[in-house]
């Protein structure tokens, strides 16, 4: 910590410069942006205006997180070929949404997720229980971003104190707040798509530095992180951090909402409709695994390298999480500690770090803002009179209180590993989400009390499970690790939460009386596959 | 006010659902999403009970450094872009055509969004 610090404070200028050219430019964007917004579809959804290409890249830029970059590399380079994992489900979760939401999703809905799950039910309480599903696993996801920021500067400002690393994440969310007002989704988008450029730019060219080391050859450099770990093969090998009987079944758990979280994170589904046609969206997917896949790869030649170069002890030494690993290896790169090269690509990775938790942090207060516009406002409390201007409006007010709610609870959570914090984000998901979402699109009998019990027993079920898990108390790695009230022994719920949301889904349709509408259902069938009378 | 019926005529609707070539496009849908969808997550789940529980498997050594584990990692990577790639192809030739004859048939109603006109 303190070598990479002293090194880091000489040079703090440049990242200081880098960062705010990047903060100037999509500012610049913001500004532009907003001066096309008219309509509420402008601001909900860029005016639908993106091509699939587009879209494919604003997407990766969504979602390529800090969790992503910092966070697996982090996981990758301490716990082996355990945080391979992630990588894996990140990407292969895309097939869902591929092949079942993305298509329908934009042809049936406007602006939210609610859209479609309240097609053929009633809209109050359908756009209640979405709305408070989306902020919830908008806030989870936020903070994991958030985290991420806070941990970052202390690395690189190189202060132990906690006023820079509050500062810091006090001016994240007051930008993030300033493009999603300004900008609306328009602004938002662009941000995503320059993001999405410099991150794979930045990962590239790190991945390259690293392969070169090691003549490019991948099993010198698996060699080199097995040797370097103390833990030889076995660090190539599952088993490092899910080694025993629950872990494995934590393990299990991971995998399974990751997998279907994906197709359930609001503000990956709200860009679906930024696009003009179901095919576009189609497309946008497509691109998006591609590029989301090429990254994840990447991920890997990041995370062993780093476990290689920079070492375990270092990196526990400068974030026990591990979450500063990435910026660590650039410093390697570049020379090491002290050396100027390393210095400038430590700077410029940094930046790229920030630049992607800023983008993502503005795409998830858009997403959970216009769900509270218009789910909550305009819907259920204004029971669908409110102007467009009105709800628009209401959705910049949300932006800020949204934002506000969770730079506080960020300044709490700074132990935690954003790559788990964002797997808790994936499980609420795809526990409240997926059930509704699936069952509202292909399960004729579905009913109104079927998705209300579907969403809050899938959302109060996986939030309960992480409160009583060792994430929050038990443990010295625990949110509270001086209290212990856990008695649910794994850290992602996904296995429990999952099944519940879905069995709830099933068992409220059944046991109500409720008569599903056959016509609102031959409606949203045809509209959602032939796109007839999308918006 | 969100979903405005398709047609002036709510039975219009039905009739397309009921329709020959609408059956046949849903058909076209989900005979392929459905069983590809259980197939990837079969494969997926695969993958990780054996990270689980079968250590010797995965720890044993290709080549070099490289063990079954990764290969199998990077297997899961491959099939997605595969199956991408297979959806895109199946989509532009059973799916898109049908989609749009439909749309043109009854298409009293928008094909691209005109967001400013609600």
């Amino acid at each position: 910590m303190t070598l990479l610090a002293s090194s880091a404070t000489e040079h703090r200028g440049l990242t200081m410069a880098l960062f705010g050219l990047f903060v100037l430019t999509t500012l610049a964007i913001t500004l532009w942006a907003g001066r096309r917004n008219r309509s509420a579809a402008d601001f909900y959804a860029g005016g639908r205006g993106f091509t699939g290409f587009q879209n494919g890249l604003a997407i990766s830029g969504d979602y390529m997180s800090a969790a992503s970059f910092l966070g697996i590399a982090g996981t990758i380079a301490l716990a082996g070929y355990d945080g391979f994992l992630y990588s894996i489900g990140f990407l292969v979760a895309w097939l869902v949404a591929l092949l079942l939401i993305a298509e329908p999703l934009r042809n049936s809905g406007r602006f939210t997720m609610a859209d479609v799950l309240a097609f053929r039910m009633r809209q109050r309480p359908v756009r209640t229980a979405a709305g408070v599903s989306t902020i919830v696993v908008s806030i989870f996801y936020l903070l994991a971003q958030m985290v991420g920021a806070g941990t970052l500067v202390a690395l690189l400002l190189g202060v132990e104190g906690n006023a820079a690393k509050r500062w810091t994440v006090v001016a994240v969310g007051a930008l993030m707040i300033i493009y999603v007002v300004i900008g609306g989704m328009k602004g938002t988008t662009w941000v995503q798509i320059v993001k999405a450029v410099l991150l794979i730019a930045g990962a590239a060219l790190m991945t390259v530095l690293v392969l070169a080391k090691y003549h490019f050859n991948p099993s010198e450099l698996l060699g080199a992180a097995a040797s370097a770990s103390g833990k030889g093969e076995a660090f190539l090998q599952p088993g490092q951090k899910y080694g025993t009987g629950t872990a494995k079944l934590d393990f299990i758990s991971l995998g399974i909402a990751l997998v279907l979280g994906t197709a359930g994170l609001p503000h990956i589904l709200v860009r679906f409709y930024t696009v003009p046609t179901a095919k576009a969206a189609r497309k946008s997917v497509l691109w998006a695994i591609g590029i989301i896949g090429v990254f994840y790869l990447m991920t890997l030649a990041l995370g062993f390298g780093a476990a290689a170069l920079v070492g375990s002890k270092q990196i526990k030494a400068a974030n026990a999480a591990g979450n500063t690993a990435a910026p660590q290896l650039a410093e390697a790169l570049g020379g090491g500690s002290g050396s100027t090269g390393g210095a400038i690509l430590l700077a410029v990775i940094s930046a790229v770090a920030f630049a992607t938790i800023l983008a993502v942090v503005a795409g998830l207060t858009l997403a959970s803002s216009a769900s509270f516009a218009h789910d909550l406002y305009a819907n259920v409390i204004r029971r669908g009179k409110a102007s467009e201007r009105e709800e628009v409006r209401s959705a910049k007010w949300a932006a800020v209180g949204i934002g506000a709610v969770s730079i506080v609870l960020s300044l709490y959570a700074d132990k935690l590993n954003t790559a788990a914090l964002v797997a808790l984000a994936f499980a609420v998901a795809a526990s409240a989400n997926l059930p509704t979402l699936l069952y509202s699109l292909f399960w004729k009998r579905f009913t109104t009390t079927g998705a209300v019990s579907s969403v809050y027993a899938g959302l109060v079920g996986s939030v309960l499970l992480v409160v009583f898990s060792p994430v929050v108390s038990g443990k010295a790695t625990s949110l509270f690790p001086h209290s212990d009230f856990h008695w649910f022994p794994l850290e992602n719920p996904g296995l429990v939460s999952i099944p519940i949301g879905f069995l709830a889904g099933w068992l409220g349709t059944l046991l109500s009386r409720e008569r599903p509408d056959p016509a609102k259902y031959a409606e949203l069938e045809v509209r959602s596959l032939t796109g007839l009378g999308a918006h | 006010m969100d979903s405005p019926p398709i047609t002036t005529a709510a039975t219009d609707v039905q009739l397309i659902d009921d329709s020959e070539e609408f059956r046949t496009l849903r058909r076209s849908f989900r005979s392929f999403a459905f069983p590809v969808t259980i197939g990837f997550v079969l494969w997926y789940l695969l993958y990780v009970l054996l990270s689980c529980y079968a250590p010797g498997l995965m720890g044993t050594k290709v080549l070099g450094h490289v063990n079954v584990a990764l290969v199998l990692g990077l297997l899961q990577f491959a099939t997605t872009f595969v199956i991408a790639g297979w959806y895109a192809r199946y989509a532009d030739r059973r799916i898109d055509p049908p989609a749009a004859a439909i749309r043109e048939a009854h298409g009293a109603v928008v094909h691209a969004p005109r967001e400013a006109a609600e």
